[in-house]
C-alpha cells in the first residue's frame, strides 16, 4: 500500500516536472515557392483535402490541437511531425528532384490506397482528416495524373 | 539519422572549408588581399594541391573499370535483397535494405564527371530512402519500394557500368499490370515481387555488362 503510494508520487511529480520540457512548435507563416499547391495545378477539391488530411505532418505549419502543450503528448506529436516531414514535406516540394517527386507520389497512391495514411491515431482525433472512399478516389486519381505527366 | 547525416555533412564542409583555406594561407602568406580568394585558390590547385590534381585526374581518366567498382558494393547488396525477396524472406530483406543503404551512403558521386553528379546524386539519394524503407517494413511494402529501387538501381548502372554481368528482368503484372523490372545474376527467371507465389512470371529484357 505505501508502495503503490511512493510510486503514484513518484509518478505525479514526474509528470509535473516533464510539463517544463518544452517541444519545438512546427508553425510558419511563411508559403515558400516551392509548395506543392504552387508548383503543381492542383484543383481546389483536392487541395483541400491535402491541406486538411496531410498538412498537420507534412508541412512546415502544424494547427495544433488544443493538449499540444501538456507531455508527453506533445512530444509525441512532434516525433509523428519530424517524421512525416523527413519522409514528405509538401511544402518543400519544388526543391525534390523529379526521380524523387515520382517515388513520392507512388507511395502517397499506395498509402492512401491501403488506408496507412492519414494514420489511425490522427483521424481519431481529427474526424475531418479522415478520407472517404469517394475522396480516396479523387485523391488517387489525381496523384497519378500527376505522376504520369512527370 | 537525417540530422545527423545533416551535421556531419556541415561538418565535412568546414573540415574541407579550414583546410583548402590553410593551404592557400600557407602558399600566399604575402599576398593577403581578399578580393584574390578565389583565383588564387584554383592557382594553387592546378600548381601543387596534391587533393586538386588527385580528383582532377579521376575526372577524365577514371577507367571503365574504376566505374564499375565505384558501384559493386551496392550491386551486390542490391542481388541480397533481391534474393531474400524470393525466398520470400522479410528479415532478410530488411538485413539486406540496411546493408545497401550504407553501400549507397559510401558511394562517391565527386569521381565522376560534372555533368553525371546531378543525376547520380538524385539516384543514389532516392535509392537510399527506398533501402531505409525496405529495412523497417513489412514485405509487401518491401517489394513496392524494391521496384522503385530497381529503376534507380538500373539508372546507376547506365553511367557507372557494371563489374559483372546482370540480366534485366520484367514482371509485366506487379503494380496492377504496370509492371515491374528488376536485376539477376542469373539469366533464370525467379520473380522477387511474388516469390513462391508465381516464382517463374517474367521475362529476361536484356543483358548488362
Amino acid at each position: 500500500m505505501k508502495a503503490l503510494k511512493i510510486i503514484g508520487i513518484v509518478l505525479l511529480v514526474g509528470l509535473v516536472i516533464i510539463q517544463f520540457f518544452p517541444t519545438n512548435r512546427n508553425q510558419s507563416d511563411m508559403v515558400p515557392t516551392t509548395d506543392f499547391m504552387l508548383v503543381n495545378n492542383v484543383p481546389t477539391e483536392v487541395e483541400e483535402m491535402v491541406k486538411t488530411s496531410c498538412y498537420d505532418c507534412h508541412s512546415n505549419n502544424t494547427d495544433y490541437p488544443w493538449y499540444n502543450k501538456v507531455q508527453p503528448i506533445a512530444w509525441f506529436l512532434q516525433g509523428h511531425i519530424e517524421d512525416g516531414k523527413s519522409e514528405l514535406n509538401f511544402n518543400e516540394w519544388g526543391d525534390y528532384s523529379e526521380r524523387r517527386k515520382k517515388s513520392k507520389l507512388r507511395s502517397i497512391v499506395s498509402q492512401v490506397e491501403e488506408g496507412e495514411m492519414p494514420l489511425f491515431s490522427y483521424t481519431l482525433i481529427h474526424g475531418d482528416a479522415k478520407l472517404s472512399d469517394a475522396e480516396k478516389k479523387t485523391l488517387i486519381g489525381f496523384i497519378t495524373k500527376l505522376k504520369d505527366s512527370l | 539519422m537525417r540530422k545527423a547525416n545533416v551535421k556531419t555533412g556541415i561538418l565535412a564542409m568546414v573540415i574541407i572549408a579550414l583546410t583548402a583555406t590553410s593551404c592557400k594561407d600557407k602558399k600566399k602568406e604575402q599576398e593577403s588581399e581578399e578580393g584574390h580568394h578565389t583565383e588564387q585558390m584554383e592557382k594553387g590547385g592546378q600548381m601543387d594541391g596534391t587533393m586538386e590534381d588527385h580528383s582532377q585526374m579521376d575526372h577524365d581518366n577514371m577507367s571503365h573499370g574504376e566505374m564499375t567498382m565505384m558501384s559493386s558494393d551496392i550491386v551486390t547488396d542490391y542481388l541480397t535483397l533481391k534474393n531474400a525477396l524470393v525466398s520470400d524472406d522479410q528479415d532478410g530483406a530488411a538485413k539486406a535494405g540496411e546493408k545497401l543503404e550504407g553501400s549507397l551512403k559510401s558511394f562517391d558521386s565527386s569521381k565522376f564527371a560534372d555533368d553525371q553528379q546531378g543525376e547520380l546524386n538524385d539516384i543514389i539519394e532516392d535509392a537510399t530512402e527506398h533501402a531505409q524503407h525496405i529495412a523497417k517494413s513489412d514485405i509487401g511494402h518491401q517489394r513496392e519500394h524494391f521496384d522503385v529501387l530497381s529503376k534507380d538501381i538500373i539508372d546507376l548502372l547506365a553511367i557507372t557500368g557494371s563489374d559483372r554481368t546482370l540480366y534485366q528482368a520484367y514482371c509485366p503484372m506487379y503494380n496492377k499490370n504496370k509492371g515491374a523490372q528488376w536485376l539477376s545474376a542469373s539469366k533464370e527467371i525467379k520473380n522477387p515481387y511474388y516469390g513462391s507465389k508465381m516464382m517463374t512470371c517474367g521475362e529476361v529484357q536484356k543483358e548488362i555488362n
